[in-house]
């Protein structure tokens, strides 16, 4: 295998369900499969409720079990799978292979400690460094990311600090080991656009410098736009269009992906006015609701009859850009398409 | 209705609003934070006007002090003429219910014992704008109507209702009373990106039917290029520009209107990304002690000698277009 194609991460069928009692299990995050190269960003963008922040927490295996559990599905960092890990496996690779950045930086840090010895603590855990020299790489990694008087600062309580700060210690933390993967979750959308802005660019420049993969995970689809060479849009728990960012903004295959981008606006084409923005009907369907057919069906404006009737596989529509809609069925899909379809009928 | 277009809806002078913060040992001092400092607004009726700017900045406290939620230090606010800043809270309370708020948080601004009819009942009831039970139900489904809402809501708790349903039940409840003047702190923020665009066409459309005005404050400035007549930009408690909302996308002046712009980022993967656009470096420095002469100049990347001297004025440089700033002279 070369070098520069290196495969970080490769997530095959992955599948997580809500497990209770009394009821059958009900999928939430549905065969979901994607890769990261070495030192390749790659976006996740979806609403809120579809699954996105689950597949993250399942690859760390983060999970509370109970409700939720993986119940299928493979996720092989550097070829093996973490599945088959133990609990204290996975432990010395949280942190040190593959870290996290979430949302809310002041809930993610200990109210109690200082930010110095948050950091410290990775160092003295995963890489067994003493006080004093954690210390100095702490004070290293905080000048690294950009936060000013560094001395001062390792002092500080999470409450101190803005919400800027608080997110760049978090930063701090995710890469203090080093590690070959970074699962940043909405990492800019409690921030500030300045402030987001300039932490976009800290991990933009963290990714060139250090060669880390990042699997980047938001709702908002300009930030994705330009930080993510490859995206990944889901909706209800499964990957509905996938391709290179410069494609999928250019020509978006999947009606929900079409309607997701005109509900943002261009900043030059919204003015006052009788104009409205175009908006998608309806709202995203409950992980309780069983919808038949294509989830999105629904809200599709192009839905016809075989979208409530059957779910529509992930068709290929080039060489690396896949849609999960009828819309593009070629007639070599639809054929394979319509066979399974018959004897999905002649089951039931 | 003729009457009320040419009179302002709000006009507040020189608003200021302080809050004390308790320092040192034992807390024996006490300084104050200016969290509005000297702000003087106009909202026409039927308009909208934009407040933008970064949390901290004091769009919040501002939203609420004009309407008295929290009781400003100093300034005037008149709503239609009359001197709220002199009425009594008694009085105040007469007035409210032209006075409505729609929140940023929709799922922690509605009451979850409650059902959406009782949400939406209680606050004509209270005014007397509804005397009967058969009268109160009727009002409450034409509101749910008003927001695009089906009927066989009205049963459902507000934990049954998903982000967009509650805040347009939120913007019912604000509807219910007839109000003048919405103001609207951050209300899309908490939504989903599809919802936004929902509810900020409902808040468009209410305005065209009703003439209502809103004061509309996000840190979206798409969304308040959208819905807004006038734009405010404000910045650690003062306004820095204001101008109709296409004169100031068009030009905008401010160094730090234009680093607002800059920092949005665009949908289209072949525009510049906003970090190697022209933004402002740094964070918004602590209110409790604002850079003396201009506040922005210690993120400007314009900022010279007088700028750190001189505080500038707000001052008009083009009809309807003021700005502070001592490189825009007139």
């Amino acid at each position: 295998m070369n070098e520069v194609n290196q495969i970080e991460l490769k997530v095959e069928n992955l599948e997580i369900s809500l497990i209770r009692k009394g009821y059958e299990p009900l999928k939430i995050v549905d065969g979901v499969s994607f890769e990261i190269k070495k030192g390749e960003i790659i976006g996740i963008v979806g609403e809120s409720g579809c699954g996105k922040t689950l597949t993250a927490l399942g690859i760390m295996r983060l999970l509370s079990d109970p409700p939720l559990r993986i119940t299928g599905g493979k996720i092989l960092f550097k070829g093996e799978n973490l599945l088959e890990k133990s609990k204290s496996r996975m432990r010395k690779i949280r942190g040190k292979e593959i870290s996290m950045i979430f949302q809310e930086p002041m809930s993610a840090l200990d109210p109690t400690m200082t930010v110095g010895n948050q950091v410290m603590e990775i160092f003295k855990i995963h890489l067994g460094l003493g006080k004093r020299h954690a210390l100095s790489r702490t004070i290293e990694l905080f000048n690294l990311v950009g936060i000013p008087d560094a001395e001062k600062r390792v002092y500080s309580y999470p409450h101190e600090l803005s919400g800027g700060m608080a997110q760049r210690v978090l930063i701090a933390m995710a890469i203090a080991c080093n590690p070959s993967l970074i699962i940043a979750d909405e990492p800019t959308t409690a921030l500030d656009a300045t402030i987001q802005a300039q932490v976009l660019d800290l991990l933009k420049r963290l990714q060139t410098d250090f060669e880390t993969s990042m699997i980047f995970i938001s709702h908002d689809l300009s930030v994705i736009a330009h930080i993510a060479s490859r995206v990944y849009v889901m909706y209800s728990g499964q990957i509905i269009e996938e391709g290179p960012t410069e494609d999928i903004f250019g020509a978006p295959i999947h009606p929900y992906t079409l309607a997701l981008m005109g509900s943002v606006p261009k900043l030059e084409d919204v003015a006052m006015g009788r104009g409205r923005l175009t908006m998608i009907p309806g709202k995203v369907s409950g992980i309780g609701e069983r919808v038949k057919g294509c989830k999105y069906a629904p809200r599709c404006e192009f839905a016809f009859d075989r979208c409530t009737e059957f779910v529509p596989p992930l068709y290929k529509y080039t060489e690396n850009r896949k849609s999960r809609c009828f819309l593009i069925a070629s007639e070599h899909n639809t054929m394979t398409q319509m066979k399974t379809e018959e004897t999905l009928k002649e089951k039931t | 209705m003729s009457e009320k277009t040419d009179r302002g809806v709000l006009e507040i002078e020189d608003l200021f609003v302080f809050y004390p913060v308790s320092t040192g040992l034992w807390k024996q001092k006490t300084n104050y934070l200016k969290a509005v400092d000297g702000v003087s607004l106009y909202i026409r009726s039927g308009e909208t006007l934009g407040l933008v700017g970064e949390s901290g900045c004091g769009k919040s406290s501002l939203a609420m002090a004009s309407i008295r939620l929290i009781e400003p230090a100093y300034g005037r606010i008149f709503f239609e003429g009359k001197d709220l800043m002199k009425m009594s809270r008694r009085k105040l309370r007469g007035i409210r219910k032209w006075l409505q708020v729609v929140f940023q948080n929709p799922y922690d601004s509605l009451n979850p014992r409650m059902k959406v009819s009782q949400i939406l009942g209680e606050g004509m009831r209270v005014h007397g704008i509804v005397k009967t039970k058969d009268e109160e139900r009727k009002k409450v489904l034409g509101l749910l109507e008003l927001v695009g809402m089906e009927s066989s809501y009205l049963e459902h708790y507000p934990h049954e209702l998903s982000g967009g349903e509650r805040q347009r039940v939120c913007i019912a409840r604000a509807l219910s009373l007839q109000p003048h003047l919405i103001v609207a702190d951050e209300p899309l923020s908490a939504l989903d990106v599809s919802i936004q665009a929902q509810i900020a066409n409902l808040l468009k459309d209410l305005q065209e039917k009703l003439s209502v005005s809103y004061l509309f404050i996000s840190h979206d400035l798409k969304m308040v290029k959208f819905l807004s007549h006038i734009i405010a930009v404000m910045y650690l408690g003062k306004i820095v520009e204001i101008a109709e909302a296409e004169a100031l996308f068009l030009q905008p002046m401010h160094p730090y209107t234009r680093a607002l712009m800059e920092a949005i980022p665009q949908p289209d993967p072949f525009a510049p990304p906003p970090w190697l656009r022209f933004s402002a470096h740094g964070e918004l420095p602590s209110p409790l002690n604002p850079p003396s002469g201009c506040r922005f100049r210690t993120r400007c990347n314009f900022a010279w000698e007088k700028c750190f001297n001189e505080e500038p004025e707000l001052i008009e440089i083009k009809p309807k277009h003021k700005v502070a700033c001592h490189l825009v002279t007139t």
